[in-house]
């Protein structure tokens, strides 16, 4: 034990982190650890390199748009509070935790999650998917095979299904509304990150 | 007679649905058997119609066990395969051994009087009542619809667990014949050892039963109206042959149904996989009925009855007890591991549904009375622990589940929305994966579909099932010739076939199904093909909308082409279908088509932004499309050399992000110079600190550290990957240099003669 307690020094503010996060401090050792054999030449960040020396990121059809979603906008690096930070969205949500009346929301409720996917769609930010947006994403994960008009259609399609405003765009609660039935602690929670 | 007036009674009940909306099936029809042994008894004052073990075992149950297995959701049982294991074994176990001790310890505390009986006995019996029965599970839990999980766990639990309980009921046979003193630890492992011959042998005799069906169903195209025969003559083969080795004969039947299904229902003709499922269902449910029937019957018999108040009471008490503790004590254990712990509602309702039934009684029966002097009184006592568990617990199990509010069986119907967000989660959650780095589930599993894809399938499909192995495509079929005899019916109501054959006047007036004014309906009458509409109907977006019958909620036509649509192209993720509470197998199709595919726009965007970032051009917004360049990617059978430089990327290259230009390769290159904004001035951005400068997309970690192996490609791609590294130090040096981007051309052009041009969609060798 008194090697984690001193690897776990070495991370800096990590009980903050800790806390924000709700990660255990051997899931931050885990995570610390594949944050440097991710950071090849030892920077203390990360930059779009290093997440595309993951290969498996290059099979995905939205690899480059999560990639991007680990960068605040304007800056070029990644370093371990966002890395974590951003992991923590995908922590099982924990059903026993007690509700603290002041508490800010935990990063690994529904709604928080819903927002990281929400803000996949909405690359401009402006707060909500315009059809554009939609469309770029359906392309991105719809084959070679289906045509321009056959696109615009779905993507039509979905935004009317979702839309309820009729502004032709799908805002945060539309996206929230829109996938009220859908269990989102499952579909957007990795098991080892409990 | 008995079969005739069985099957009246049947017709009767089943038209009085307010009683089978309180009585489960099955328990109306033990009653019924008692009404029916009650006449015959009247008659003969001999019970002339009993449930014989051997009819029971080799003519009733089979069949119902191939049924339960062919219809077996196998993703969920596979992904829930680690918890009903350990249900399965370690449950019976504990229940076999925990009843029968308890029984005994209370024997010995003289609570049932004076018996003829020994430990041993006890064990024996604990044995065979222990067994959760399948048959009882799927009557009851026909009628209540829990969630998928819940039933799974507990149906596969009665499945697997005939491995344990053969087991069991033979090893303490074997000790009561031997006697007390002569059991020694040999005697124990060799018991120990039995288990896992039975067991294992048992599921692999039926696995290569499954192979041989499999490969069966490849050639027999011209026998198809008896294709089904086949299937069922060889499931109850498998069947006979685990009995005849004294293998577990319901493990082995189990394993047959569970691994075949997959490959005759694509092998098969969709005739022939109809019949067989309703073969198969007719005759599941005519043995249900004619099982519980003599379960009744078989009660009218006063010579069988031994009655002990205390050995019954106790015997159920602990039945139940046992159950409970030993359920929620797995669960507990389970859920330190699983990413959905089960609810403590389900887990309730686990233990309140571990039904006894025929096969207990079956066991019981067929127990040698010179052994087990009070075989009667086990076989008695037996008999009332089913109708205990099967009336009262089946009659209480709706209103049980209603009470604690369990979750029910979702039968959600999935809006475009749903779905594009469902396949998109699944692409995070791999990508979230990746970048963790933690790779333990879908390591198995990339390996299995990869030895699937590899060997599996080219042993037991036939080869035109291989080509179309993806079973959305076969749901697109079909559902497009629903649409298609559904959108002729309707025109025939409506009055005239007129509107097919002339497109333009399209004006017939059908209602419209939802309050939706936009009603984009792109039939595709033209099936299979995957020819886009617009070549079938002259206005591409027409506002018709199909009215289809009010009840059939699922055929709201509207969505369904857009449905299909995005079902038939989306691109799997790597989790494909996989719940993400799987701890293991999940079957995706990795296709490496779609692999490639990926693979190559991704790379394909990262140069345009990064040459768009190089030559200060903003990417349009509107992405060009490839049409009709690959409507299916047909292998290509080219052996792929990993030591030829493709100017693969290059190409790529030309389709920049202009959105005027199209998707004609051969074209391309004249277009591009005369497309490209500014592609003839000097762009003055155009200097090399230009790459220190990155926006978010700029890929400067393939070039910048000429690090070749930044995109080292996967074991797939590797054959086919264009960039080698010679390309991109290419053009590395391209960027460098202050040349124009008039040289740029030139450059790309030099290259691009290099290599033939080639269609990049047609690049792919199958696996």
């Amino acid at each position: 034990m008194g090697s984690t307690s001193s690897t776990l020094l070495k991370i800096p503010n990590v009980e903050v982190l800790m806390q924000e996060t709700g990660f255990s401090p051997a899931h931050m050792i885990r995570l610390h650890d594949r944050f440097k054999a991710l950071d090849k030449e030892g920077r203390g960040h990360l930059c779009p390199q290093d997440f595309g020396a993951i290969k498996e990121l290059a099979m995905n059809p939205i690899g480059d748009r999560i990639i991007g979603a680990f960068f605040c906008p304007g800056k070029e690096t990644v370093d371990f509070h966002t890395f974590v930070k951003i992991l923590a969205h995908f922590r099982p949500v924990d059903k026993n935790r007690p509700k603290e009346p002041n508490s800010p929301e935990p990063i690994n409720s529904r709604s928080n999650k819903l927002r990281f996917a929400f803000q996949l769609y909405d690359q401009d930010k402006d707060g909500k998917i315009s059809r554009d947006e939609l469309l770029k994403v359906l392309q991105a994960m719809l084959g070679m095979q289906v045509t321009e008009e056959q696109l615009e259609s779905i993507a039509d399609r979905t935004i009317q299904e979702a839309d309820l405003d009729r502004d032709d765009a799908i805002s945060f609660e539309e996206f929230r509304k829109s996938l009220e039935k859908v269990n989102i602690d499952h579909k957007m929670s990795i098991r080892f990150l409990r | 007679m008995t079969h005739i007036i069985i099957c009246l009674l049947f017709l009767v009940c089943e038209l009085n649905h307010s009683v089978t909306s309180v009585f489960p099936e099955s328990s109306l029809l033990i009653m019924l058997g008692f009404i029916l042994g009650g006449i015959v008894w009247g008659a003969d004052k001999a019970q002339t119609f009993k449930l014989i073990p051997t009819n029971f075992f080799y003519y009733l149950l089979p069949q119902i066990i191939l049924d339960a297995s062919y219809c077996m959701p196998n993703k969920l049982f596979f992904s829930n395969l680690g918890a009903i294991l350990i249900h399965a074994i370690i449950g019976t176990c504990w229940n076999a051994g925990t009843v029968g001790i308890a029984l005994w310890a209370c024997y010995e505390g003289g609570a049932m009087g004076n018996l003829n009986i020994g430990p041993l006995q006890f064990l024996l019996f604990g044995a065979l009542i222990s067994a959760v029965d399948p048959v009882a599970v799927i009557a009851v839990f026909e009628e209540v619809h829990v969630n998928e999980v819940l039933y799974i766990l507990v149906f596969g639990e009665s499945l697997l667990n005939d491995g344990v309980t053969v087991v069991l009921y033979n090893v303490f046979d074997a000790f009561v014949s031997l006697g007390g003193p002569k059991i020694n630890a040999a005697e124990i492992i060799k018991g120990i050892v039995s288990f896992f011959v039975v067991a294992f042998g048992g599921s692999f005799l039926g696995v290569v039963f499954a192979i041989l069906i499999s490969m069966l169903t490849r050639i027999t195209k011209n026998v198809q109206v008896i294709e089904a025969g086949f299937i069922i003559v060889l499931g109850y083969l498998s069947y006979l042959t685990a009995e005849m080795l004294s293998l577990s004969a319901i493990l082995s039947i189990t394993f047959c149904g569970v691994c075949c299904q997959k490959y005759i229902n694509a092998n098969m003709d969709e005739k022939s996989v109809t019949t067989l499922r309703y073969t198969l269902k007719v005759m599941a449910n005519g043995s249900e009925t004619m099982i519980f029937v003599f379960l009744g019957v078989s009660a009218i018999d006063k010579n069988i009855w031994v009655w002990n108040t205390g050995f019954i009471l106790l015997t159920i008490f602990f039945v139940v007890i046992f159950r409970f503790i030993g359920v929620f004590f797995l669960n507990w254990i389970l859920n330190q591991s699983r990413l959905i712990p089960i609810d403590i509602t389900d887990q309730f309702v686990m233990a309140y549904g571990g039904l006894r039934g025929a096969v207990a009684y079956g066991l019981a029966a067929l127990l040698d009375e010179k052994k087990i002097p009070e075989k009667n009184l086990m076989l008695g006592t037996t008999l009332i622990v089913v109708y205990f568990t099967v009336i009262l617990q089946g009659i209480t199990m709706k209103p049980l589940v209603q009470w604690l509010k369990v979750k029910k069986a979702t039968h959600s119907d999935l809006t475009l929305n749903g779905k594009m967000n469902n396949r998109a989660f699944e692409h995070i959650l791999t990508a979230m994966e990746d970048i963790c780095g933690r790779m333990g589930d879908n390591w198995w599993t990339r390996h299995w579909n990869y030895f699937e894809d590899k060997y599996v399938c080219w042993l037991l499909l036939k080869s035109d099932a291989r080509k179309h192995k993806d079973p959305i495509f076969g749901a697109f079929h079909k559902l497009n010739l629903e649409d298609a005899t559904k959108y002729v019916t309707e025109g025939e109501r409506k009055g005239s076939l007129d509107f097919i054959r002339n497109y333009d006047s399209a004006s017939v007036d059908f209602k419209k199904k939802l309050a939706l004014e936009y009603g984009d309906i792109t039939p595709y009458i033209t099936g299979i093909d995957n020819v886009p509409v617009t070549s079938v109907m002259k206005n591409p977006i027409p506002s018709v909308s199909l009215d289809i019958h009010e009840q059939d909620r699922k055929s709201l036509p509207d969505k369904l082409s857009a449905h299909h649509l995005l079902d038939q192209h989306l691109y799997k993720s790597r989790r494909d279908n996989r719940p993400t509470y799987s701890r293991s197998h999940y079957n995706t199709s990795e296709n490496p088509d779609e692999m490639q595919e990926i693979f190559q726009r991704t790379m394909r965007s990262r140069l345009e932004s990064f040459k768009s970032a190089k030559m200060g051009v903003n990417p349009a917004k509107k992405l060009s499309k490839h049409p009709k360049k690959d409507s299916t990617h047909k292998p290509n059978g080219k052996p792929a050399d990993p030591h030829r430089t493709h100017p693969y990327g290059d190409e790529d290259f030309e389709f920049s992000a202009d959105s005027a230009s199209s998707s004609e390769i051969a074209g391309h290159f004249h277009r591009r110079s005369t497309n490209t904004p500014g592609a003839g001035v000097d762009n003055p951005a155009f200097i090399p600190e230009m790459d220190t400068s990155p926006p978010m997309r700029n890929p400067p970690w393939q070039t910048e550290t000429g690090n070749n192996t930044a995109v080292a490609p996967s074991q797939r791609a590797q054959g086919r990957l264009p960039w080698t590294s010679t390309n991109l130090r290419h053009l590395a040096l391209l960027r460098m240099s202050t040349r124009s981007t008039d040289s740029f051309v030139m450059a790309d052009a030099s290259l691009d003669e290099e290599a033939p041009e080639e269609k990049p969609g047609t690049h792919h060798t199958r696996l």
